[in-house]
């Protein structure tokens, strides 16, 4: 047996190029289905559990699937803002806490998620480096982001322009690194977490910048009347908030109007959230109040349908392409009817030769075996990241 | 060495008949077999190595009468005592020259391939001018190199009876001769019989004795 493994072996090993593909075709057909299912599950699992764990969300009447997915995975996908008068609403109620939720921009195509600090309690986030923010202007980024961009407290991140050409728009914040938090294998772990007011301040409702009361650079000022001053483009806007400047910044507007994407809502029992979600029936109320885990189990109950589909699809590509794989080995064998001739010539018996060809086989499966349960070991170690970077 | 009684073959399908009244083949003699394509010859080597078996008559090599053996009887007979040499040599590229002198070990359970035979399988390179080739490939050889491949891996098992189909008929005239002296000093120091089939009339002085198939044909096509 061994020797028939050894010509086996040199065969394959003189034939690299059509032994790869060979084993390339077997690992594909064996692998895909089966990293799809870990993946699946693992998208599955990570979705439901954020969903179970995130009781009650407040945000506009639309998509309830795009709040959810932006809320708590950070999806692209920003729904139509609500005010902040909506979590003040919340907490007037005394039947939950709520946790305003600001999703909408990005630090190098990372989500920043301006929040408060109520919400690394909430989700139990631990700091590894560092400390949360304590100041407007700073933040504290996710492991992943720290691991992927190499960043670490005192470091610096830059919020991205919503639109690169929108030369009218905000300025981009640089914000200093606070803190790094510790991974927490969801969504967090993507996050650039800021204070609500400093979201607000990437959005361009508040700035910093010279004081135009005592500035004696007369070129700025454009029309000065009594109780204010009118300054032009000239007059120089902070792109960064420091202890120097940070009296100088200030928002335009009452608070209780600036946008958040969602308030989440933690009731403090059942029984008040029973009652709060009552309380967002009423038709005139421009808010919609969604559980999560609901939304999340319909999103569930679809893909199950979808990957039903996807099996069946697979299963087709698996046969054509093992029906490819048989025609090319049984080629191959009409390219080595002289070999086969000569050796059965030699004194060899079909048996052995019959062994011989099977060796080839065995060796390419086992080939394939070896690189599938490599690729499948490295899949489901990285399972959690592979999801929350591919499917979220 | 080799006697065949009253041999008649056919194949199964077709025309083709093969009769040999007698044919023998002494102990050590150098044969020389010619005739016109499609009498036989080829036919005559298999039916000597057992790969073919006679409808009638007996075929017997070294006291051994094969053509009333088993398969695996004669296969077993065959790798062991019966080196073959084909047109084509019959090597195969995916193995080095070492691989293939060896190859005889690889695919029965008849030889066993002991550090001994890996010792004899040198010497014969290198008595065979190829001992710098071990490593290589088939094709990175010449015509001749090849067939002194062939001719080594024929020899390894020492066989004693060594069939030869056209081993020299992809040659040209110089390493013809070469190729066949090379042959023939092979088989005389390795004690062997030689039976070869060749088309060529110029290389039939260098053999002891010649079977002309023509006398084999039935009357008319004669």
């Amino acid at each position: 047996m061994m020797d028939s493994i050894y010509l086996a072996w040199r065969y394959l090993n003189y034939n690299k190029a059509r032994t790869a593909v060979l084993v390339t075709c077997i690992t594909i057909i064996a692998v895909l289905p089966i990293a799809l299912e870990i993946l699946l599950n693992e998208s599955e699992r990570q979705l439901s559990l954020r969903a179970q764990s995130s009781p009650l969300l407040i945000g506009a009447k639309g998509s309830a699937l795009d709040l959810v997915m932006n809320s708590l995975y950070f999806s692209d996908e920003v729904p139509e803002t609500i005010t902040m008068d909506a979590a003040q609403q919340v907490m007037a109620t005394d039947l939950a806490a709520p946790i305003p939720l600001y999703i909408r921009f990005t630090a190098r195509d990372f989500p920043i998620v301006g929040t408060s600090l109520d919400y690394f309690d909430f989700r139990q986030l631990k700091i590894a480096q560092g400390e949360l923010f304590a100041m407007l202007g700073q933040c504290v980024i996710g492991a992943e982001v720290s691991q992927k961009l190499n960043l670490k407290p005192g470091d610096y991140i830059v919020s991205s322009p919503e639109t690169l050409f929108n030369i009218a728009g905000v300025y981009p914040l640089k914000m200093k690194i606070s803190g790094v938090l510790a991974p927490a294998h969801s969504a967090d772990d993507l996050g650039v977490f800021v204070d609500i007011t400093t979201a607000w301040v990437i959005h361009g409702l508040g700035h910093g910048h010279q004081d135009v009361t005592t500035t004696t650079d007369s070129s700025v000022i454009l029309k000065k009347e009594v109780g204010n001053v009118t300054a032009n483009a000239k007059l120089m806007q902070y792109t960064e908030i420091t202890e120097e400047n940070i009296d100088s910044f200030h928002l335009h507007g009452d608070p209780a109007d600036f946008p958040l994407t969602a308030v989440l809502a933690i009731p403090y029992d059942e029984k008040s959230g029973t009652i709060l979600q009552g309380r967002y029936l009423k038709k005139e109320i421009p808010y919609q109040v969604v559980q999560p885990k609901e939304v999340i189990d319909t999103l569930m109950a679809n893909i199950f349908k979808i990957r039903t589909v996807l099996d069946a699809v697979i299963m087709i590509v698996a046969t054509a392409t093992l029906l490819a794989l048989v025609l090319v080995f049984s080629l191959s064998l009409r390219l080595r009817e002289r070999e086969i001739d000569v050796i059965f010539k030699l004194g060899c018996s079909r048996a052995t030769i019959a062994r011989l060809l099977s060796a080839e086989i065995a060796i390419i499966v086992c080939m394939s075996g070896l690189v599938c349960a490599g690729l499948l070991v490295l899949i489901s170690y990285y399972d959690q990241m592979l999801v929350r970077n591919v499917f979220m | 060495m080799l006697q065949l009684d009253s041999i008649d073959f056919r194949y199964p399908t077709g025309d083709f008949h093969l009769s040999i009244p007698d044919l023998s083949v002494k102990a050590g003699g150098k044969v020389g077999v010619i005739g016109p394509s499609g009498s036989g010859k080829t036919t005559l080597l298999n039916l000597v190595a057992g790969i073919l078996t006679p409808g009638k008559g007996s075929v017997t090599v070294d006291e051994m009468k094969i053509s009333s053996q088993s398969d695996t009887t004669r296969r077993d007979f065959r790798i062991t005592n019966i080196g073959l040499i084909f047109q084509d040599f019959g090597l195969l590229d995916y193995l080095d020259i070492q691989d293939n002198i060896l190859h005889p070990y690889r695919i029965t359970d008849a030889l066993k391939l002991t550090g001994d035979v890996r010792n004899r399988a040198k010497i014969l390179a290198e008595q065979m001018g190829i001992a710098d080739k071990l490593n290589s490939h088939p094709p990175e050889l010449s015509q001749g190199e090849r067939q002194r491949v062939a001719i080594c891996r024929a020899l390894l098992p020492g066989p004693k009876l060594i069939l030869a189909d056209e081993a020299t008929g992809n040659l040209d005239p110089k390493n013809k001769v070469r190729i066949l002296d090379l042959l023939f000093r092979s088989v005389e120091k390795h004690d062997a019989t030689l039976l070869a089939v060749t088309h060529d009339q110029e290389l039939l002085s260098y053999f002891d004795r010649v079977v002309d198939f023509q006398d084999f044909l039935p009357g008319e096509a004669a």
